[in-house]
Parts: C-alpha cells; structure tokens; sequence
C-alpha cells in the first residue's frame, strides 16, 4: 500500500521531531524544507525540536475522519514548542473539560494511526499535559 | 573478565489509566474482597489506545537516556522483552531503536519468554558489554499484557516499562553477579493466533513460580556468597501481591526489604515489564552502597537473578527523570470497564 | 488588457442531495441556464472548478468530459484546483483568458458530486484541502481546523459563542429567500447552539453542507457585451486577487488572521481601484460561521477582532452597511465546494442586474466575492461594477 513509504519518509520528522534550521537567518522548518521561506537561503543544519511546549489552541474531533472513528471523541491542538515553533498534534491522555489555551504540554511518542487490522502501525508525536 | 559492567542509565514508563479490581468483579459477579485479599491487589494500569509496548519502551527509554549523558547512536544493542510486541512479525527493537535515535549502527532482537523477556534482554545486553562487544547497551521489559475476560488475569494484567543501558563506565549500580534458572514447565502459555494466554491453575504456583525463582535466588546466593541480610532490597517477579511476600519469607527476606519495589498492589502485572519495573523503583531512592538483589520468572519457565551495588553516581542521576512512584501514584485517571473495554479492544465491532 | 464582463449565470434548479443526477448532468445543467441566460452559440474555451471528482465520483481528466458533454466542440477545456476555492480560481483564469485577448467568449463553471461518497469518505476527500503529512495525520478534520481558528479568535478578541451562530442565522434567513438553496430555512441562536457538535466549539449548525450542485457564468469583452448582448445591465469584473499562505493552520504566525483572504482582497481593491467602505454587498467563504467573521475582518470591513460584533450589530444583514452572504452563503445555499466560488459570482451578478427579488440589496452597484481554499491557504476576490 502507497502508505507504507509515504509514513516511513517521514520517520525523522514523527518519531524524532527533526527540523531544520536555517544557516541564514536561524528560522527553524518542522519538516525540514529545501529552501528558507523567510530569507531565501538553501543551507540548514539539524536540530531536534523541544520536548515541551504550550497549546496555541485546540479542539475536540467528535465527528472524526473514518480512521478516527474508533479515538473519537479526541483532542486536536497546535502546541508552540519552547523553541517557537508551532505544529499540529493530538493531545492525548486528557479529559477535554481540562485544555485551556496557554496549557503547558509535554511531547510523548504514540501510536497515532493504523492502516486497518492487518496494515503498518503509524507511531509519532502527540501531546500530553504536563501534570507536575 | 574483572571489568565493572552494570546500568549507566534506567527509566520507567506507566500508563496513567487504572481499573479497580470492584469494576471488573461486578461485571463477572466476582467477589471483590476475596480477590483483592488474595491477590493482595486494588487495582491495575491500563494503557491507552495509543499505547502499546513499542510507545511504552520509547518513553521509558527516553527517561533513561536522560539520567545519563551518552550518545544514542552509541547503543550497540537493544532487546525488548514483552509478550504483547505489537507485530507477530516486524521487530519492535527497530522502532524504538529508530526514535530514540539508535540506528543504524545497533544489533537487536525481540525477546519473548513470558515474565521474564524483560530480565532476558537486560541479561544478553549487559553480557555483551562485559565481553566487549559493544559500548552500551539497552535491555527492556515490557507489555500492554493481556488477560481474558473474565478470568483471574484480567484482574492484574497490566501495562508498563522499565528501561536500562549498560555501560562499563559512570555506573550507577554495578552488577556483581548474574544467574539463570530454567527448565520446561508449561504453566502459562498462548498459542499463535490466540488473544489471550491460558494457564493451569495452582500449577502456576509452587512447581513454576516458587520454584524457579527459590532455584535462581538460592542459586545466586551461593555463587555469590550473600545472604538475605546483606541486600537492602529485594526484587522479585510480581503477579500478584502475595507471591513476592511468599517467596520472599520463604529464602529468609524481610518485608522491609521487599516493600520499595513491590508495585503490584496498585500498578497489577506488567509481565515483562514486572520485576524491571519494581528494580525502578527502588534505584528511584537506593543509596550508595545498597545491594540489590532482583530475581525475575517467565512462565515456560525460568527466571534470571542479579546482584546490583549502587555506586556514588546514583543519587544525582535519579530525579533527572520522572521517578517510577510518580507515575504509580500521581494524576491516576480512574476508567470504568466499558472505556476499559474499549481501550483494550474487546467489544466486537464485526465490520 | 482587455476590459471584461459577465453576461450569463446560471445554476442547478436546486442545490443539495441531487440523487438521480450524475456529476456531468449537474454540470451541464448549470452550464446551459448560463448559456441560456447569456444567449450565446458558441464558447471558445472554459475553465472548471472541481476540488476532487477523483475522491467523490472517481473520475478526473474532467474538462475534456464536462467540454463532450455540453457539446462545445474541441474547445480547451481546463480543470481548475484549489480546493474549495477552485470554483473563483476557475472564473479568475476565465477572466484572465478573456482579458488577455485570447478567448472571447468564455465559460468559467464550477462542479462538485459530493454524496455519492459515505460520510467518512466526504470527511477525508475535504481532508486533503489540508497538510496530510502534519495535518491530517493526526485525525484533523475542516471542522476541527476552523474550530481551532474560532477558539483562537474567542481567546484574543473576547468573539462569543452567540456571535458565531448569529452568522449561521443570518445566512440562514438570507438563504429562506432563495429558493434554489439546499438548506432555505431560517434558523435561531439556540438551536445552531444546541445542535450536535461536530469540532468543539463548532456545531453542525457552525458547518456548511455536504451538496451536489454547479454552477457556471459567461464571460466576454466588455465592448463585445455592450455591442451584443443588451438583455442584461452590463456586468463589469473590475477586480481581481489571487493570494496563498500555508495550508498548514499550524505555520501560521496569528491563527486568528486569513492573510490570503487580506491580500487577494488589497490585491483586488487595487485593480478596482476602490476600498472596502465602496461594497455594497459581498459574498464571502462561510464554510463555518467563523469564517465568515474572519474574512470580513481580512476584507477590511471591520477592524481585526470586530467581525464578531459587527454580526451581532446587524451590519452584515441584508439592510445593514454591508450585507454579508445575501444568498445564504455556503451555509444554507450549500457547497459543493468547486461550484461554489462560481455560484458567489452568480449572487453578485444577480444583486447587480436588480435580480433578486427579497434578497434585493437597494442600489447594489458594485459587489464583490471572496472564496477559499482549505483553512485559509488560498483565496480568490473578485469585484464586479453594473455598467
């Protein structure tokens, strides 16, 4: 199946939170890009993105694409990562009632998708909120 | 073959969902106080939909490499032990070893032998930096393990990881002595293809528990001319809480001695993951000097015993990650057994 | 550049569960009331909005089919994509080929078959208007995207749950005036509040439709509609604005603010050389209720974070300073999202002409549309004058 290779490209980027960060001007890509949307510049070096973060904002899927269907209800956010870069992820291990915006979160790595009963197990970054 | 070899780095990993042992009785319309009296056990760890044993070893192993300072990609080996690896076929080491950062350069194996698959992978990684052949390296137990609706497992079967890198430099504690103990014992089993593992009653107990592990304990003391008093902790496999006190008394340990990793009252059976998990967390609050004596059994059966000394580099390493009483005992989230059944993927949808 | 104009609209009867009619057959339907509307024999080429006839009917290569279909002869043909904005992608590229001098008469349409699909399958075929590597992986869905721009919204600027249903309201007692509308009933604030929620804070009744329908307009010269065809006032398209940003929500630096909708709508301004305080009546993108606050914020209507406010004051109403989505809007018209940005056109051309009976906005001289595609990562304005 098409989506075998097309999650296992994206590995660095879902198991391991690797970006790029421009030589240039220093702006960070999650994923990583060829060439820097702010300056232009086509050289960056690897970075590995913050463990810990805040949610920009969120919602809860109650009406879920047909590989949801069994998580729903689940919460969706876009978490700002301490070193300022912003990506989309579940936030998992919580009660909906609980997420407000401004939230701190910590990255886990889980299980996000499967490609049915006998297909791959798509694994990768979800957020959790830091309880401490 | 004089070199010091023992854990530079360890880390736990608990879910944090929990199903009291009365939700479950009142399904089955068990008797809640017998079980929690004879199991000497309140309530289990559930994982979440999105955990299995391959996520719960990531963030296990996570912890441990933050109580150390190594470089991942110089992990020469990593063997998970569980007996719920999410693939019957397509490793689990590869998965944690990709997001951890290990690969490629790294050997690995899946390990299954019940209980003890965890010990086993710590055993065979720790063995191979004592002969050298590799810098470090990462031995885990753990499992999302299963029960059958219904039957006296459901009550303990549990979800959980422990995680140690081995190393012959900057220990943590060292590992003085090591023994197996095995012979062919059918007392727990699960076919291919099956869900759920099978078990022949009270044969699990005194010629399959209690006796590989007397044999493994015994065995160790021995070799290693130690008794009972000069260990500060004792850790043994943990499916229920009685067993361990048991075995315990039995070979002349203390109750004191057993308590700091006796999680089963409140975390149930994490099979692979059940004696690594309780070593945790007595490294958690072991002090320098402490000795250690960790004694693991797998049905089939076998079990695998260690000697560990703390050395001066531990206080400092343990709370740089999360301690394993922390997860046990903090932000909990109480399921009922319809979530629970959910979770764990036991309603039959049939479409 | 050639000055250009819009001469013919046209539409199914009804948009909405268009059961016994195939993708083709709604095309060619909307497409000849516009022929019809515009009295033409001939087109030289045309240009069609679709999102994804692969995902819902499984066919592509669709301008060559829908070009058979209407029996326009070999003309070029072209798809256009841009997800939901597809449709006034289409009729901007129509323009372009008009305005350019290389086509005269010239069909910009719109199609979109979205129920022969199950719900899951709508869901996930909308689905890849978003990143599917760092969007749609983690089980986001339109709904939940626009959800998190309205709690975005709700957070910075104070934007109240009952402002966001006044917009389905609204759009909904527009809508009970036009009859061709899939959903042309008048609604209150309790019931899109107490309706079934989709993507918190967001209700089904925050959310357009799934629908079948198309919708197609004629475009030619300006001096060749003045000469030729005088049934109708003349239509002139005066503006127009192309603009993307990320189609990742998560890249963007406000999630609050469409910079796509901003640019394409100063970008169209400039060309019409008028401002936002000239509109008489605009169709904008309400996919969900806050969109529709968003994009008047982006369109320069209202201060940033006063969208809210002004629905709640009744600006936005048909009587109000600036009537918003006198059709119904995506929310009770329906959208079938490449027809869509098509079907705005054909509101504005009729507000313009003095066509549209209730829904009439008194003395509208000049209207103007903005569509959108995904959350936000592409928009397309148009502003039409009567001549």
């Amino acid at each position: 199946m098409g989506i075998t290779a097309r999650n296992w490209r994206e590995y660095p980027q879902r198991y391991r939170m690797e970006a790029a960060k421009c030589n240039k001007c220093g702006k960070i890509f999650f994923p990583p890009r060829l060439v820097c949307n702010e300056c232009g510049n086509r050289e960056f070096e690897q970075v590995k993105l913050a463990g810990e973060g805040k949610l920009k904002t969120f919602t809860v899927i109650r009406v879920a694409p047909s590989n949801f269907i069994d998580e729903q209800p689940y919460a969706v956010g876009i978490v700002e990562l301490t070193d300022g870069v912003s990506t989309l992820m579940q936030i998992t291990d919580c009660d909906p009632d609980e997420l407000s915006i401004g939230m701190r979160v910590k990255i886990e790595f889980r299980k996000v998708q499967t490609e049915g009963d006998a297909g791959i197990l798509m694994y990768g970054y979800k957020a959790v909120p830091l309880r401490e | 073959m004089d070199k010091k070899v023992g854990i530079i780095g360890y880390g736990s990993y608990i879910p944090r969902n929990r199903i009291k042992v009365e939700e479950i009785a009142k399904i089955w319309g068990a008797d809640a106080p017998s079980y929690k009296r004879g199991l000497m056990l309140r309530e289990k760890s559930v994982p979440a939909p999105d955990q299995d044993t391959i996520t719960l070893s990531v963030e296990a192993t996570k912890n441990a490499l933050k109580r150390c300072n190594i470089d991942p990609k110089d992990i020469g080996a990593i063997y998970i032990g569980s007996e719920s690896h999410p693939y019957a076929v397509k490793p689990s080491g590869t998965i944690v070893a990709e997001a951890i950062g290990a690969v490629p350069a790294i050997h690995s194996a899946d390990f299954e032998f019940a209980c003890k698959a965890g010990s086993e992978g710590m055993f065979v990684a720790h063995g191979l930096v004592k002969a050298g052949l590799i810098k470090y390296g990462l031995g885990i137990g753990a499992d999302t393990s299963q029960g059958a609706p219904g039957d006296a497992l459901e009550y303990s079967a549990s979800a959980g990881a422990a995680s140690f890198i081995f190393a012959d430099h900057e220990l943590l504690a060292e590992i003085e002595f090591t023994y197996s103990y095995m012979t062919d014992t059918p007392d727990f089993w699960r076919r291919e293809h099956q869900f759920y593992p099978q078990h022949a009653g009270r044969f699990t107990g005194e010629p399959a528990y209690f006796k590989h592990i007397l044999g493994a304990a015994e065995g160790i003391l021995k070799q290693s001319g130690t008794k009972p008093e000069d260990f500060k902790y004792v850790v043994f496999h943990q499916p229920n809480g009685k067993f361990p006190m048991r075995v315990g008394k039995m070979l002349g340990f203390k109750k004191e001695q057993i308590e700091t990793g006796w999680l089963v009252p409140t975390l149930g059976n994490t099979y692979s993951g059940s004696s690594p998990l309780g070593l945790t967390a007595v490294l958690d609050v072991a002090e320098p000097g402490d000795r250690i004596l960790m004694v693991s059994y797998g049905s089939g059966a076998g079990s695998d015993a260690f000697i560990f000394s703390c050395t001066d580099l531990l206080p400092a390493a343990q709370n740089k990650a999360k301690l394993t009483r922390d997860y046990l005992d903090k932000h909990q989230r109480y399921i009922d057994y319809g979530t629970y059944s959910k979770f764990r993927k036991k309603i039959i949808k049939n479409n | 550049m050639r000055d250009v104009a819009v001469i013919g609209i046209g539409m199914n009867e009804k948009w909405g569960e268009l059961w016994e009619k195939s993708f083709r057959t709604i095309f060619v339907e909307a497409a000849l009331n516009a022929i019809d509307d515009a009295k033409i024999d001939k087109i030289d080429a045309m240009y069609i909005g679709c999102m994804s006839g692969g995902l819902f009917v499984g066919q592509e290569h669709i301008g060559s089919l829908l070009a058979d279909y209407l029996g326009t002869g070999p003309i070029p043909a072209t798809r256009i994509e841009s997800a939901c904005a597809s449709g006034g992608l289409a009729f901007r590229q129509a323009f372009i080929d008009v305005a350019s001098g290389m086509s005269d008469i010239v069909l910009a349409g719109g199609v979109e078959k979205m129920l022969d699909v199950d719900g899951g399958a709508t869901t996930y075929a909308l689905s890849t208007a978003a990143d599917q590597e760092y969007e749609c992986f983690h089980g986001i869905t339109f709904p939940g995207l626009y959800a998190m721009i309205a709690n975005a919204h709700m957070h910075k600027y104070g934007t109240t749950r009952k402002q966001l249903a006044q917009v389905a309201v609204k759009n909904h007692k527009n809508g009970s005036m036009n009859p061709r509308n899939q959903f042309p009933f008048e609604t209150d604030i309790d019931s899109v509040i107490n309706s079934v929620m989709i993507a918190d804070p967001l209700t089904i009744m925050d959310c357009s439709p799934v629908t079948d329908g198309a919708a197609a307009v004629i475009l030619c010269p300006l001096d060749l509609a003045k000469e030729k065809f005088k049934d109708h006032p003349v239509i002139q398209v005066i503006g127009s604005g192309h603009a993307t940003d990320s189609i990742a929500l998560h890249s963007r630096k406000d999630l609050t603010w469409l910079s796509a909708v901003e640019l394409s709508g100063k970008n169209t301004y400039k060309m019409a050389d008028k401002n936002p305080s000239d509109i008489d009546v605009c169709e904008v993108h309400d996919c969900f209720t806050i969109a529709e606050i968003c994009a008047t914020e982006a369109l320069g209507f209202f201060e940033p974070g006063k969208g809210g406010m002004a629905v709640q004051d009744d600006v936005t109403a048909i009587e109000g300073k600036i009537p918003i989505n006198t059709s119904g809007g995506l929310k009770s018209k329906g959208h079938p999202v490449g027809a869509t940005g098509i079907a705005q056109i054909l509101e504005i051309t009729e507000q313009l002409r003095g066509d549209s009976g209730k829904r009439q906005v008194k003395d509208a001289k000049i209207g103007m549309t903005q569509n959108m595609g995904g959350s936000g990562g592409s928009s397309v304005c148009h502003i039409l004058e009567v001549k």
